[in-house]
């Protein structure tokens, strides 16, 4: 223990000696959460819309007033007057707008005799999230409009659905807050740890640790605990003024902290162990620096960190299932958007600390203690 | 027995032997070099000693342990200074030799002796709090000779100590070598391509070639095991049929080797096979370019065993001797 602490003051002596490298490593984390989580964050607004009233009748009219009240009040879209439909379609396919609504002739016929009038939304659905905003603005628009008919009978037996939510609203850059505070971990592993590892490696400065007694338990040990430490750090300091930037309500409540320091410790030991197995074979200091992108990516975006993962297809599923970040993302939410217990995390925590104790049993054995 | 002792030891990478059935024996108290160009197998003998990589074939105790059954016992009896520069840049020269006394688990009131001792020793007590990156190559070697040193080994090795510094730190780092192992009566097997090292360092040196161990003695009587006691080398303007012939009757000339107008004659008597060469070169209306004449040296008897002198094999790097570029496969 006494030498893989060794290893451990060197480590963290030559940290302290490298201010850049923290600055460096909570940079990209704190951009992401801030860019990201502004940009899709917020309703859309502002899209274009145009309108083609073949109709000319009240009804038509009627649809072309809500649609100027959801323009001036919501929003969502603005409303441009067609007369042509072609040249509306023409401007559409050139993205000068973002949809058509065209109130056919004959609406307003079909609606006073009630034969199933119908209105079209021809969209750009190139953008399913401008498609979908869309959709939904004019959905209801359809609803306020059929609520406004006369005539039309209320049937009681219709089935409503009504919505509880049991956690306040969480804002995007708050949903984005757990995927950030594990990029910051991730960063700090591999800059400050499987980058710095090899580099050491290739300039022969592990050859000095090769000739002592060590042992390759303790040295592997060393480099785990000193990675895991810095990672520790990296993640406090983003978990601290990340909750400062998002918005999370009573961020610095001492048990909440407690229990959210505990994941970063196990979320720390399982990635700084992961890049050990991924970094114990390795020579070349090129080859951290080319997978460094690529193993973001793989782990970064199936984690759930941006998206739902039930979202995913069955292979990035399975990514998801072994993945730590996802266990790590899913108990940060649990922390830090429902202000749960332990028990809501414990799975996740079982999962980070036997992922660590694989991965580091797994890099000792392939470690090699000679040239 | 012996401090260090290899017998037949042989390091192949795949079809390439670069260590070759070598045996020698180093007695407690000697310093002994490994003198020879790059790509000898100096580099590669020394990390099969210290426990880098195990040997293909044969076997080597060191202290009295096993290189390969015994690493450990190996590892706690040596203090090794590697090839490359293995000091941590950012720390200080005291940090830097702080951890490597935790890691030999030097205890905490003999740590405080020996930091200062050694300190003194390689002359840089008052550079102690300075990170080792503001210090120069002579002063770096001298940081990682203190802490290959901090845990008092009674085998020391250094491969190639010297390389990359200038005259003036070469002379530094062996005055001080002297002192540390006049003090402690230190074991030390150096590796060195530089044969002023090998000469003036060494009790004995060991002449290494692509692998094999070509000589084996004191400097002294390596020097003393060739012809001649002076080496001239002469150029001319040409040389006529038969000159070689005339040249080996001259007076006190051993031997006579060279081509093209450029000969190296070992001679017992450099000043009278000279003026005897001068006289002869004249009344032969051939010019002599130029001569030198000097004593024996190490490259000289390189010259002897191998055929091809020390300082032109040293352009001729091998790719097989950097640190952790080594093929991995035996």
């Amino acid at each position: 223990m006494r030498r893989t602490l060794a290893i451990v003051e060197r480590e963290l002596r030559r940290f302290r000696r490298t201010p850049l490298l923290i600055a460096v490593s909570m940079i990209f984390p704190i951009v992401q959460l801030v860019v990201l989580g502004y940009a899709f964050g917020g309703s859309l607004k502002n899209l274009k819309i145009g309108i083609v009233d073949q109709d000319h009748g009240l009804p038509g009219v009627k649809i072309r007033e809500l649609a100027g009240a959801i323009a001036a009040n919501a929003r969502t879209f603005q409303t441009i007057e067609y007369a042509d439909p072609g040249q509306a379609l023409a401007d559409l396919r050139n993205g000068r707008i973002n949809g058509v609504l065209n109130i056919p002739p004959g609406f307003s016929r079909r609606t006073l005799t009630q034969q199933s009038p119908r209105i079209a939304l021809i969209e750009d659905n190139a953008d399913n999230f401008v498609a979908g905003a869309l959709n939904s603005s004019l959905g209801g628009l359809v609803r306020a409009y059929n609520q406004q008919l006369v005539g039309v009978p209320r049937i009681d037996s219709q089935v409503t659905l009504d919505v509880v939510e049991i956690y306040p609203y969480v804002p995007y850059i708050q949903y984005l807050l757990p995927g950030s505070i594990v990029m910051s971990i991730f960063m700090m592993v591999m800059i400050g740890g499987g980058i710095i590892y090899i580099d050491d490696k290739a300039r022969g400065l592990h050859e000095g640790y090769l000739v002592t007694p060590i042992t390759k338990f303790e040295l592997i040990m060393g480099f785990n605990l000193s990675g895991a430490i810095k990672a520790v750090l990296a993640g406090s300091v983003l978990m601290t003024i990340g909750s400062l930037i998002a918005g999370i309500p009573d961020p610095f409540e001492p048990l909440r902290m407690m229990r959210v320091f505990v994941v970063i410790v196990a979320t720390s030991l399982a990635l700084v162990s992961m890049m050990f197995l991924f970094m114990v074979r390795v020579s070349d200091p090129l080859l951290p620096r080319a997978v460094f992108g690529v193993l973001n990516t793989l782990l970064f975006f199936p984690s759930g960190a941006v998206y739902p993962p039930q979202a995913f297809p069955g292979w990035m599923q399975v990514i998801a299932a072994i993945d730590p970040f996802t266990y790590a993302v899913h108990a940060f939410k649990n922390l830090l958007l429902k202000d749960t217990g332990i028990t809501a995390i414990a799975g996740d925590l079982g999962y980070l600390v036997a992922f660590s104790v694989v991965t580091m049993t797994a890099a000792t054995l392939l470690f090699r203690r000679t040239l | 027995m012996s401090e260090i002792e290899t017998h037949q030891i042989t390091k192949r990478f795949r079809d390439f032997t670069a260590v070759n059935e070598i045996t020698f024996a180093v007695e407690r108290g000697e310093i002994f070099g490994l003198l020879g160009p790059n790509g000898a197998g100096k580099s590669t003998l020394i990390r099969m000693l210290t426990t880098l990589i195990p040997p293909t074939a044969g076997s080597a105790t060191v202290g009295g342990f096993d290189v390969v059954r015994q690493a450990d016992g190996v590892r706690r009896t040596i203090g090794v200074i590697p090839q490359a520069t293995t000091s941590d840049m950012e720390l200080s020269v005291e940090e830097n030799i702080l951890i490597f006394a935790k890691l030999y688990g030097v205890s905490r009131e003999r740590r405080k002796v020996l930091m200062k001792e050694l300190l003194e020793a390689v002359e840089l007590t008052q550079w102690a709090d300075k990170p080792v990156k503001f210090l120069s190559g002579g002063m770096r070697r001298r940081v990682e000779i203190a802490r290959g040193l901090i845990h008092e080994p009674s085998i020391f090795f250094l491969d190639e100590p010297t390389t990359g510094l200038d005259p003036v730190s070469r002379v530094a780092v062996w005055d001080m070598l002297r002192r540390v192992k006049a003090r402690s009566n230190l074991t030390v097997l150096l590796t060195t391509h530089y044969m002023d090292e090998a000469d003036k360092l060494c009790d004995r040196v060991a002449i290494m070639d692509h692998g094999n161990l070509v000589a084996l003695d004191s400097p002294l009587k390596l020097k003393a095991s060739i012809p001649g006691k002076n080496i001239l080398e002469v150029s001319f303007s040409h040389t006529p049929p038969g000159w070689v012939e005339r040249m080996n009757h001259l007076p006190s000339v051993e031997k006579v080797t060279g081509e093209d107008s450029i000969y190296r004659i070992a001679s017992a008597n450099g000043p009278a096979t000279t003026l005897a060469l001068m006289e002869m070169a004249a009344g032969a209306g051939i010019e002599v370019r130029s001569l030198s004449v000097q004593s024996t040296t190490l490259d000289d008897v390189f010259v002897h065993y191998t055929g091809r002198q020390l300082r032109d094999e040293l352009q001729e790097a091998s790719p097989l001797d950097t640190g952790f570029m080594l093929p991995q496969r035996r």
